[in-house]
């Protein structure tokens, strides 16, 4: 690999592709780890994870600005990390410590960093989406250019929540992008079993919206479509429906079987093909970005990052009995 | 001080807020071209425009939570139902979202937001636009909640709840828009929290809130015909409520009634009577009673809708009957 040899607009494409396959291996291993947490009961009540979903967030988030709004719903470690709240962090609010990102009073579903404008998991499906529109609205109203991103499983659009902020957001023109990442199953119900359209970006039509159909399995072509989502945000203060199409390789949460009855295991292992990790290794592998030495080494440090977050969230106490009775009002 | 009504007080608390302070903004449907459906925000879009008074579809869930999204973004929204009857509809927002944020964001998201409308029966609405609330959103920790009986106090009660940096819900009297009183200019703050003798007495203590402090003083006017002398503490606040001021004046009558639009079960009277029996138990002369509504959907026709209603006359027989002046009803 000899960065010399290439012009500086392939540099900065060859380090973008680094950064995500580093981000999507994170994630991996980081849930991996939580995984492996939950089923040791250092981490209880629900978990859902993310493995399989990579390159939604990451590519996603590559064409954000620090200051940019992201705002998800309660499968969130992999917007989190990716935001940058360091992974010791997330992990020890996993754990529910008092180092945790959310002081260990939100869990796996309430990760919020609100300096890196990591506005928060949030466990009603569909709950948070007129709260991405009032990030964009309140971001509009200043004058901040900062642009929002929801994101929101495919079982969120039959909610209430999700048409009235479409349109409320389409009329009054604000700087937000609905990134519905479809993963074809809203818990064990497929999404063809109880939705009339199952082609999501459909739904823009009803508000006049800009929309895209984007495969999530590739990191690339979810950022291109996001930067052009941004751009649509910033520039013009239009909003957009992205419908990413993706999928979950483990149960819903970690207290459900990994297929169950509702798929078969001969689909995930299909899905499973299309790993984007996998695809995005080989790919950089191909064009001589990284060679397998570098993979392994690569895997190999995020491993010890992923192992350095369990022990600093394994060694974090737990919060002062005080503070169950903080952070409820300010003054 | 002026003489207004109770409807120009709160416009004015709303005005002089919106002039202080440019991150205040009012949405809600028809505060707008149409002036609000009560009247209450008259003049206001011309004096600060479309962008600070914001006309919103018919979408309660939608646009209570673009508000709460607003005030992570930084602003001051105060968002206004017609009636709290559609409220309802946005409960999921209010409970979910607006109360909880700072907490399970370990701190970090204060929620300077305001909920208001009409609360109560006016008259023959029926049943699914003749509700008081008050039980189901004091019943919410991380929420403030007030509901004024006088236009002095809905404009100082007001003006508290938009400079709070909490949710604060304001249970208006829809009932009392067109009552008058003197409300002092400018700067007039009603602290939160604090309920207030609206009129010194020594043989039995009322307490009540919003509209039924009209029932209150009127029971007061027909007891002391009576030779009774009622003592009646409008609570003004319903979360926190001012326990110091309820047991000092149960301590000097030694007995109470308490009056509610609300229904018997679970209600506020509820509260407040398990406040009184816990700390004033032994200054109690009588069991305390409680005046509700009946315990039934609002009926429409005229005769029936005000025997459901608290009345001043079921209200001087309760103190009658704390007082023991009448003999027991036979069982």
């Amino acid at each position: 690999m000899t960065a010399t040899a290439r012009s500086p607009k392939d540099t900065a494409h060859a380090e973008l592709q680094l950064k995500m396959l580093r981000q999507m291996l994170l994630i991996r291993r980081f849930e991996e780890k939580a995984a492996e947490a939950y089923a040791l009961g250092k981490i209880g009540g629900f978990c859902h994870l993310y493995i399989g979903q990579e390159a939604v967030a990451v590519g996603a988030l590559a064409a954000l600005r620090d200051d940019d709004y992201v705002i998800c719903s309660y499968r969130e470690h992999g917007q989190a990390l990716v935001k940058g709240i360091p992974s010791g962090a997330v992990m020890a609010e996993l754990f529910g410590k008092a180092t945790g990102c959310s002081k260990g009073k939100g869990g796996s579903m309430h990760l919020f960093d609100v300096k890196r404008g990591f506005m928060g998991g949030h466990g009603i499906v569909g709950g948070h989406i007129p709260l991405a529109a009032g990030l964009a609205f309140a971001s509009k109203y200043q004058g901040q250019g900062r642009v929002c991103v929801c994101f929101f499983g495919e079982a969120a659009v039959n909610i209430g929540a999700f048409h009235e902020t479409l349109n409320m957001a389409s009329v009054w023109k604000l700087p937000v992008i609905f990134l519905c990442e479809n993963n074809r199953y809203g818990m064990g119900t497929a999404f063809e079993r109880v939705a009339a359209v199952t082609d999501i970006v459909e739904h823009a039509c009803s508000y006049d919206m800009a929309a895209e159909l984007v495969d999530g399995m590739n990191a690339l072509t979810v950022y291109d479509a996001t930067r052009r989502a941004v751009e649509r945000a910033r520039k013009q203060s239009h909003p957009t429906l992205l419908e990413v199409r993706t999928y979950r390789y483990m149960g819903h949460s970690m207290s459900d079987p990994l297929h169950g009855v509702y798929r078969t295991k001969d689909e995930v292992e299909e899905q499973k093909a299309r790993d984007p990790i996998t695809h995005l290794a080989g790919k950089l592998k191909e064009e001589g970005i990284i060679d397998q030495a570098g993979l392994d080494a690569l895997d190999t440090e995020i491993q010890a990052e992923v192992e350095e977050a369990v022990k600093f969230a394994d060694e974090s106490p737990d919060p002062d009995p005080d503070e169950l009775y903080t952070d409820l009002l300010v003054d | 001080m002026a003489t207004l009504t109770y409807r120009d007080a709160l416009n004015q608390a709303l005005r002089e807020e919106m002039q202080r302070d440019p991150n205040v903004f009012l949405m809600g449907e028809e505060v707008g071209v149409y002036q609000g459906a009560y009247k209450v925000s008259r003049g206001l879009l011309e004096e600060f425009g479309p962008q600070r008074v914001v006309d919103t579809p018919i979408a309660e869930l939608g646009f209570a939570g673009i508000g709460v999204g607003a005030a992570m973004g930084g602003l001051r929204p105060v968002v206004e139902f017609m009636t709290w009857n559609f409220a309802l509809l946005a409960l999921d927002q209010i409970v979910n979202s607006a109360a909880k944020m700072l907490y399970m964001s370990g701190g970090q998201i204060p929620m300077p937001i305001v909920f208001r409308g009409p609360n109560g029966a006016a008259l023959q609405l029926s049943s699914q636009h003749s509700q008081a609330w008050e039980s189901w959103i004091a019943h919410i920790p991380g929420l403030k909640v007030v509901a004024p009986a006088t236009p002095a106090d809905a404009k100082g009660l007001l003006k508290s709840a938009i400079r709070d940096n909490n949710p604060v819900i304001v249970l208006e009297g829809e009932m009392l828009y067109n009552i008058k009183g003197d409300v002092p200019d400018g700067e007039h703050i009603v602290p939160i929290g604090k309920a207030e003798i609206k009129r010194e007495g020594s043989d039995v203590t009322l307490v009540c809130h919003s509209k039924t402090l009209t029932v209150a003083l009127k029971a007061a006017d027909q007891l002391a015909e009576q030779d009774v002398s009622a003592e009646v503490l409008d609570l003004r606040s319903l979360r926190p409520i001012d326990e110091p001021a309820i047991l000092e004046s149960v301590r000097k009558t030694n007995r109470a009634v308490v009056v509610e639009e609300g229904w018997p079960h679970a209600g506020i009277g509820a509260q407040v009577v398990d406040i009184i029996q816990r700390d004033a138990f032994d200054d109690l002369d009588a069991p305390v009673q409680r005046i509700t509504q009946a315990d039934v959907p609002m009926p429409y026709n005229k005769v029936l809708e005000r025997a459901a209603k608290a009345s001043p006359e079921r209200v001087v027989a309760a103190a009658r009957r704390v007082l023991y002046l009448d003999p027991s009803p036979q069982p």
